[in-house]
This record gives structure tokens, C-alpha cells and sequence, in this order.
């Protein structure tokens, strides 16, 4: 951190003087406190949304450890269970009540905690300032309270583990009468309580950041910084933004709706209930309710954690194709088609729900009608490479393998998404294959190329490349491993969230194959659990980056000091005079956003 | 024990791993940054390369292994009709799959860093982006038609001659009724239910449609040819009704009667001497509804009509199973004492009343 001392004294400056940089030498020293805990840098903030996001992810990865043992081995017992989880997995069996906690767990975690707040927390945070050039968020203080309610979100989640009766074992989805009635199920006691509250914060905390980061990209971009000239990271994420604005307050009430239910005898989502030998008075709810509220935002959910990968990996592909990326304009306008579109499709989950077939009919059209702007951005990024000059550093090769994925996972959409075919296929392990490939493994990807590729500005440090090489092979490797003979159990008919098979004759043929499937998941999360390690290690050790611009890329963020410090430009704000993606023009390698256009310089 | 020397060999190859990828920064500043960049990106470039191929042969290999043990062909018609859809779709994206994985591999190796080569600045085209925005939306569209065209067929209205079965999920098991000869059912209300006093679905005793309603549980039987219309009901939470060998599936909702309709094209004999005595049609619960969900097992008996009507005769109604038994109260009147809009709610919340307003 050699650059430090020099930035700490225009700190003070950069601060108070956003207005007016480079004068005055007030200095003034930042605690401890104020400079990692609440912080109001949002370079920092970032950071913290990073790490906690990798925090949960290793939660969120054990979990599946847990349940794909018990798939994979249903015969055997793990007396190390028991040594962990106590009642829970008695006698290293694991109780099925637990399971689904597990599975139910896994993937609120990774929804929310890791792939939502993660990943977004981290990008928006760490980049609308420094490629838009500004000095920080439109409100760093809601941008630090941003953090901390997400914090507060992850302290209720983690201590509905500990609940005795267990955390909410229901699905992420929480249908409810599942999750409205104590009686249903040992997981719907407290834990669904914890898990509604949990969310709560969790929203309010997305709604915060989200806020500010749109006001932030339309406000405060530098001089010259039209929409236009924007890097599409942030297209990305200011389309992210925007859905989980519109969509997040849904979700909030219908947690609300059902916290009344469970808690005040309301009836919104129940009717006609007979429980546990328990005749309920609840009369005129309705479940389906429930279940279009929660996809209001579950569906837009979906995008809210790929777009912004999307955006990485256009910017991270466009730089080391030393390339522009083709077609900018198709890919803005792609990101939008998907964001509106994002919003009309909900229901395509609830084909199957007794949801009239008219109104499926009409949902089977729109949502068939993404693959166009996904289809769009897939040729695209092909045609960026093509003719390229293509540098494999690990986030290049990460977004290879988002692609790939994510072209893998996305064709299967036509199929989920074309409800004759999804009669069949819908709740079996096809759904599962689907969308872990195309917004799981792609978003985490995605994710791994942004830290890869932007490491050295967090840190001033690179993370080791041979470590990283090791990771992308294996994960992407055990990706299709795991994920890709799913489509033919889902095909089998075999339906997920099943711990055990041997009660069933059709679903009973898997048993070497998840097997293998268990295997491969272990040897995935060791090896991410070493990249944890690497980027932990990097921090204090990892090579220096000796130059501010690394990657030799176009945009802002490359023109700050090596480790900048809160305000990011030691002096003014650079001035914008073209778009992000001059890349091998004229006969240059890149041509920096801030330099001027030269007459008689080609447009693009 | 084993989990322990698991956890060794993991911690042991993170530590070798994690030397060599150390050792490689020192030995890639000793060499020359610059040139141990290019030799590993020769080798990533490479081994994309191989990913293809090895990958597609992968896709392959899986297919031979696991196409034996997808499901045997469809049982009804409507899962012909699902087939044939997943068929027109796999063709397609299977095809674009091809082509975009080969392309995306093929130019990543073919455009790796090359001394003297110059990226070809290429930012954009509108023909070719008109190109590859037109066919995938006249594709879709050609798979839209053909969705929505079986969609509606499967999901239209029931033939009026269509047998009927009420089927009904709970914690963890399922249980079916059977119009008796007058081919209706009969009404039915959640606070009827008791199993003290043999009333498992509610069914309300003063209706005399109900006095003939056949009431089992664990086995479907319906009959091969015929179609078969189920009007699916939950107790508890959702559950949904899955016959993967019919290629059908529907939620059961407490308080919302759903309906489902095909028609069976081979009886159960028939598909165990194809395919083993092992064979059963099987009743999967495919909506998460607690700790037994994984265990909640149906059968479905496909037989000829014959056989169905000896079936249906040796099965004594619920109504008599009820009423046979020592009933300190009427069985009508006996139920405990209920809100004022109680009895009013019978007339809406039978089933028979719900068909109608269904579909």
C-alpha cells in the first residue's frame, strides 16, 4: 500500500472540497472505525458487501455440501454430521426436516445474500463512481446504512439456524399454506418468522442501495459522460437498479401479507385448511396470491443477478479482445428489452398452479420473447471476439465460460418457458439443471470475472493468476459436470427437493450418477474455497500492480492513483470526450475516454 | 474416519498447489513477465480448445449413458402431444447450441494474442445485428404457435363422457373418490372432516349424490382408452399431482379445486410386460409440502373397462363405511357447532360446484 501516504494527504481535501479540489491542506485523520466499519466511502462499502457476500456464499455452498451428501449417499451415515449439526443429523443421518431447512437455506442465500446483495452490493458500489467519475454515491450515508441493514438482514437469517425448532424448511420460495401454518411443518414455527423478517431488511437494504445508485448514474456522471458514452457495466447496473426498485417492494408485501397470516389470523393466503387433525376457521384466502407476488420480484429476481454480470463481462470481454464491443447500442437496447420484459413474465412459474390457461397462454409468449434480446447479446459477444486479440488473464476466461454457460443453461429457458413442455419438466431436476447453469454458475461467473479483472483497483494487488487459472478449469469443468445429466433425471420425470429415491420404481435408476454429482460438488467447493484463499492472501501478499492501468483499458476508473483514496481523482475530475470502446482504432491499441477526439479521427 | 483422511488429501493438494502457483510468480518474474504471460496464454487458448472438443464429446457420452433411463414412452395422449414438443424443441436449441458453443470456442483459440496480429475494430453492423434479431423471433415464434396450440388442446375442456376422479393430497398421502352409478359427485365441506368419524374428505352426508361415492386411498384406478378428468383438491398445503408416464402435472390447493384431463393408452399389464414386473405408474408429489414430501407416493392402476367395473363393485361407499359405524350423532347434523355463514358456504365450496366454474 505504498500509494497511501501520498493520497492521505489530499484526503481531507478530496472530501470536504468536491467543489473545489487541490486546495486547502486540512488533514484530517480517519479512525479506524470511520474508515472500515462505517465507512461512507463507497469504494469501502463495496468491500464489505464483498466479503460478507463471500462469507455467505461459503454458508450457502455447505449447505448444499449437506444436502448433496445425503442425494448422493442416502444409505450411508456421517458421524461428523453429528458432531455439527447435533439433533438434527442423529446418528450421522440427517433428518429430512433439516434437509429441506438445508435446501431452503441454500438457496435464499444464494439468491439474496450472495448473488443479490454479493454481487451487486459490490459493482455498483465499486464502479458507478469510479467509471461515471464521480467522487462517491449520491448519498454515501444511505449507501452505508444500505450495508448495514443488509448486515442486520444476515445477523436474523443466521440466528434462525440456531431456532430449536429449526429454520425455515419451506423452499425459498416460501409458498404459503406451507409456510403459514406452525402445524404444517417443525421449519414453519419461528424460522419462517425469522426468514420473513430477515427479508424485510433485506429489501429495505436493496431499496437503499438501488436508490442510490440510480440517482448516482443519472446525476453525477463527470463532464462529457453522456448516457451514451456509459460503459455497459453501468447500463447494467443501472437496469439492475431499476427492477429491484420497481420489484422489491412487492416482496415486502407479501412478507407482510403473510406475517399478518401466520401471526394475526388473517386469511389472505389460506382457505379451507384441515391440518394435523386441526379443522382451521380461515375462509377466502388464496395461496395462488401469494405466489404472484413473490414472483413479481422472483422473476425479475432472476435478472437483478445477471444483468449486472452481463455488463462485466461485455466490458471484461471488450478489453482483452482489445476489441470494442459490437454492436453497443443492440446491447443497451437488449438490456432494456430484458428489463421490461423482466416485469411481465412472472407467471411463467405457476403454470402448473391452477392459474388459468389463457393467462399462461399469454405468459408463455412473453416469456418466450426474451431469448430474443438474450440471443442478441450471445451473437454479440461472439462477434467481439471475432478477429480479436484475445488476452486469456482469468477473467477473460471466466467470461468465456459465462457464455458458454450461459448459453447452456439459457436454451433450456425456451423449453421451462414453453408451458406444454413445462407441464412435464416443471418441479423436476430439468428446472434445477436450468436455471443453477443460467443464473447460478453463469452469475457466479460473472462475478468471478469482475473480481479477477478489478481486484487490482479494490486492493492495488493482483491476485495470483496460476491459483486462478486452477479455479476457472475446475469450476467450469465441475459446472457442466454437475449440472448437465440433470436435464436427463428432470426428463426421467424425477422431482427435485426429494431426499431419498428408494420408495420409487421411475426415480430409483440415478443412484452412480448423483454418485458423481455429490463428488464433483465437493471437489468444486474446495477448490472455490481456495480461491477465498487467494483473494484473502492477495490482499496482503499478492503481486503489486505498478502501473494505474493494468489491463490497458479506456474508462475512468483505470485514471485514478493505484490504491485511491475516499473523493478517488487527486485533483479535478477527468473530463469525458468519447465512448468506452475505442479499442484498436486507427491503428492504436486503446484510446483512453478522456482524450479529446483528434479531427479527422474516424467515428465509430 | 475416512471423511478425516478426505479432509487431509484436500489440505495437502491446496498446500502443494498453493506452493507451485507461488513459485510460478517468482519463476514468471525471474523468465520475464511479459513472456510467461504469452506462454500461458497459449496454453488457456489451448486448453479451450480441448474443453470443446472433449466437451462435445462429453454431451455425447452422457447421452449414451443416461438416454436409457429417461421415462419409456408416453402413456396418454396428451404426453404425445408434450413429445413431440420437446422433439421440435430440442431440434432447435440443440442446433443453436452446436454452433454458438463451437463458434465461441473455435474463435477464442483462433484469436488468442498473437505477435503482429491487429484486433480488427469492428463496432457494429446493423445487417448482421437485423440478421440475428429476425430469426431467432421468427423461431420463436414458430415454437410459440406450436406451444400454445397444444397447450390449449391439453388444457381445454374435458370430453363430457370423461370419467371422474377427485383426488385429494395431504400430509403425506393421497386419497381418491369415485362417482358411484349416478356418475356425479357429491358435495363436500373442509369443517366435515373427521377421521373419527370416517369422513376423510368432508364429503356432507344430506346430499344423496354423496351416498354412492367410492373413497380409497395410495391407488388410482382409472380406465385404459377412457378419458379421465381429476379434480384435484389439497387438505393441508399445496401439493401437486405429477405422472411423469403420462407427461401430466397439477397443483393441488387447499380452498381452489383444480382439474387436469388425458387420456391413458396402455393399461398397467401392458406396460409391465414391456417393461418389467418393477413397473408401476407412480403418483409423485412435485410441490414441496413438508418432511414427508420425498415419501408422498401414489399408484395409478391403469385397467381395462371390465376390470375397472369389478373393482368399482367390490368397493363399499364411504357413506355406508360411515353410517355403519356406531354414530352417537346424524351424521349431518353432528358436526360441532360452526359460524353463522357456515351452512351457507356448503353450496360454494363443493367441488361439483367448483367444475363449473373451473377451466
Amino acid at each position: 500500500m505504498s500509494n497511501d501516504s501520498t493520497i492521505h494527504v489530499h484526503e481531507g481535501a478530496v472530501e470536504h472540497g468536491v467543489h473545489h479540489d487541490g486546495d486547502g491542506h486540512h488533514h484530517h485523520k480517519q479512525s479506524f472505525v470511520s474508515k472500515y466499519i462505517f465507512s461512507q466511502d463507497h469504494k469501502t462499502i463495496a468491500k464489505q458487501f464483498l466479503i460478507t457476500g463471500m462469507a455467505w456464499a461459503i454458508v450457502g455452498a455447505m449447505f448444499s455440501i449437506i444436502f448433496r451428501l445425503q442425494i448422493g449417499y442416502p444409505d450411508q451415515t456421517f458421524p461428523f454430521l453429528e458432531t455439527f449439526l447435533g439433533k438434527w443429523a442423529k446418528g450421522g443421518k440427517i433428518d429430512p426436516e433439516f434437509y429441506y431447512a438445508a435446501v431452503t437455506m441454500h438457496g435464499t442465500i444464494m439468491v439474496f445474500f450472495v448473488l443479490t446483495a454479493g454481487l451487486s452490493g459490490t459493482f455498483a458500489n465499486l464502479l458507478i463512481p469510479l467509471q461515471i467519475g464521480a467522487r462517491d454515491m449520491a448519498s454515501p450515508f444511505l449507501n452505508m446504512l444500505s450495508y448495514w441493514f443488509f448486515f442486520l438482514a444476515s445477523i436474523i437469517m443466521v440466528s434462525s439456524l440456531f431456532l430449536s425448532t429449526g429454520a425455515h424448511s419451506g423452499g425459498w420460495t416460501t409458498y404459503p399454506p406451507l409456510s403459514a401454518l406452525h402445524e404444517a411443518s417443525s421449519g414453519s414455527k419461528r424460522g419462517v418468522d425469522f426468514w420473513l423478517v430477515s427479508m424485510a431488511m433485506f429489501i429495505v437494504s436493496q431499496l437503499m442501495g438501488g436508490l442510490n445508485y440510480v440517482s448516482t448514474i443519472l446525476n453525477m456522471r463527470t463532464k462529457g459522460m453522456s448516457m451514451t458514452r456509459l460503459p455497459l457495466t453501468i447500463w447494467a447496473l443501472f437496469f439492475t437498479a431499476v427492477l429491484g426498485i420497481l420489484s422489491f417492494p412487492v416482496l415486502l408485501s407479501a412478507a407482510i401479507l403473510l406475517l399478518f397470516d401466520r401471526n394475526l389470523g388473517t386469511s389472505f393466503y389460506l382457505s379451507d385448511i384441515y391440518v394435523a387433525g386441526q379443522i382451521l376457521p380461515n375462509e377466502g384466502g388464496s395461496p395462488i396470491l401469494y405466489q404472484h407476488l413473490f414472483w413479481f420480484l422472483g422473476h425479475p429476481e432472476v435478472y437483478i443477478v445477471i444483468l449486472p454480470t452481463m455488463g462485466m463481462v461485455s466490458e471484461i470481454m471488450s478489453i482483452n479482445s482489445r476489441k470494442p464491443i459490437f454492436g453497443y447500442m443492440a446491447m443497451v437496447g437488449s438490456l432494456f428489452a430484458i428489463c421490461i420484459l423482466a416485469l411481465l413474465v412472472w407467471a411463467h412459474h405457476m403454470f402448473v398452479s391452477g392459474m388459468n390457461p389463457f393467462l399462461g397462454g399469454v405468459f408463455v409468449l412473453l416469456t418466450l420473447l426474451i431469448a430474443i434480446p438474450s440471443a442478441i447479446k450471445v451473437f454479440n459477444w461472439l462477434t467481439t471476439i471475432w478477429r480479436g486479440n484475445i488476452r486469456f488473464t482469468p477473467a477473460m476466461l471466466f467470461c468465456i465460460g459465462f457464455v458458454s454457460i450461459f448459453i447452456s443453461g439459457g436454451l433450456t429457458g425456451i423449453w421451462m418457458g414453453n408451458s406444454t413442455i413445462d407441464i412435464h419438466i416443471h418441479d423436476t431436476y430439468f428446472i434445477i439443471a436450468h436455471f443453477h447453469l443460467v443464473m447460478g454458475v453463469a452469475a457466479f461467473l460473472g462475478m468471478f470475472a469482475g473480481i479477477y479483472h478489478w481486484f487490482p483497483k479494490m486492493f492495488g494487488r493482483y491476485l495470483n493468476n496460476t491459483l486462478g487459472y486452477i479455479h476457472f478449469w475446475v469450476t467450469l469443468t465441475g459446472a457442466y459436470l454437475i449440472f448437465w445429466p440433470m436435464h436427463y433425471m428432470g426428463l426421467a420425470g424425477v422431482p427435485r427437493r426429494y431426499l431419498d429415491f428408494s420408495l420409487w420404481t421411475s426415480f430409483n435408476k440415478f443412484d452412480s450418477l448423483n454418485k458423481m454429482i455429490s463428488i464433483v460438488t465437493i471437489i468444486v467447493f474446495f477448490v472455490n474455497l481456495m480461491f477465498v484463499f487467494n483473494f484473502f492472501y492477495s490482499i496482503f501478499k499478492g503481486r503489486k500492480v505498478r502501473t494505474t492501468n493494468p489491463w490497458d483499458a479506456t474508462t475512468l476508473e483505470w485514471t485514478t492513483p493505484i490504491n485511491p483514496g475516499h473523493g478517488n481523482w487527486v485533483g479535478e475530475i477527468p473530463e469525458v470526450h468519447r465512448w468506452a470502446y475505442d479499442y484498436g482504432k486507427d491503428g492504436r491499441d486503446f484510446i483512453a475516454q478522456t482524450e479529446p477526439v483528434k479531427p479527422g479521427e474516424t467515428g465509430h | 474416519m475416512s471423511t478425516i483422511w478426505i479432509l487431509v488429501a484436500f489440505i495437502l493438494g491446496f498446500i502443494i498447489v498453493f506452493q507451485i502457483a507461488k513459485a510460478s510468480e517468482y519463476v514468471a518474474i525471474l523468465r520475464g513477465e511479459d513472456k510467461t504471460r504469452k506462454e500461458s496464454n497459449r496454453i488457456n487458448a489451448f486448453l479451450l480448445l480441448v474443453f470443446l472438443v472433449v466437451g462435445l464429446f462429453g454431451v455425447f457420452y452422457c447421452n449414451e449413458q443416461l438416454k436409457g433411463k429417461i421415462l419409456p414412452e408416453s402413456a396418454s395422449d396428451h404426453g404425445d402431444k408434450i413429445d413431440t414438443m420437446i422433439w421440435i424443441t430440442l431440434g432447435i436449441t440443440f442446433f443453436v447450441f452446436l454452433i454458438t458453443q463451437i463458434l465461441l470456442f473455435w474463435f477464442a483459440y483462433k484469436y488468442q494474442e498473437k505477435e503482429g496480429q491487429k484486433a480488427y475494430y469492428f463496432p457494429h453492423n446493423n445487417k448482421l445485428e437485423v440478421i440475428w434479431t429476425v430469426i431467432p423471433a421468427i423461431t420463436l415464434t414458430v415454437l410459440v404457435g406450436f406451444g400454445l396450440y397444444y397447450w390449449f388442446q391439453i388444457t381445454g375442456e374435458a370430453p363430457k363422457d370423461a370419467q371422474l376422479v377427485e383426488v385429494t393430497g395431504s400430509q403425506f398421502k393421497w386419497e381418491f373418490r369415485y362417482p358411484g352409478k349416478d356418475g356425479k359427485l357429491g358435495r363436500k365441506y373442509f369443517k366435515e372432516i373427521s377421521e373419527t368419524k370416517q369422513n376423510p374428505l368432508g364429503q356432507i352426508w344430506s346430499d344423496p349424490d354423496n351416498h354412492d361415492d367410492v373413497v380409497g386411498s395410495q391407488e388410482m384406478h382409472i380406465v385404459v382408452g377412457k378419458p379421465v378428468k381429476l379434480i384435484i383438491n389439497a387438505k393441508d398445503v399445496i401439493h401437486d399431482v405429477g405422472l411423469p408416464h403420462f407427461r401430466m402435472k397439477m397443483d393441488a390447493v387447499p380452498g381452489m379445486p383444480t382439474t387436469m384431463w388425458f387420456t391413458p393408452k396402455f393399461t398397467t399389464r401392458q406396460m409391465k410386460e414391456k417393461y418389467g414386473e418393477d413397473f408401476n405408474y407412480e403418483i409423485s408429489c412435485d410441490q414441496l409440502c413438508g418432511k414427508g414430501h420425498y415419501s408422498m407416493r401414489g399408484v395409478v392402476i391403469v385397467e381395462s373397462p371390465a376390470e375397472f367395473k369389478i373393482w368399482l363393485a367390490k368397493q363399499t361407499p364411504q357413506y355406508v363405511t360411515a353410517n355403519s359405524a356406531p354414530a352417537p350423532e346424524s351424521p349431518a347434523g353432528g358436526t360441532p357447532a360452526k359460524p353463522a355463514g357456515g351452512a351457507a358456504k356448503d353450496s360454494t365450496t363443493g367441488s361439483s360446484n367448483a367444475i363449473k366454474t373451473r377451466n
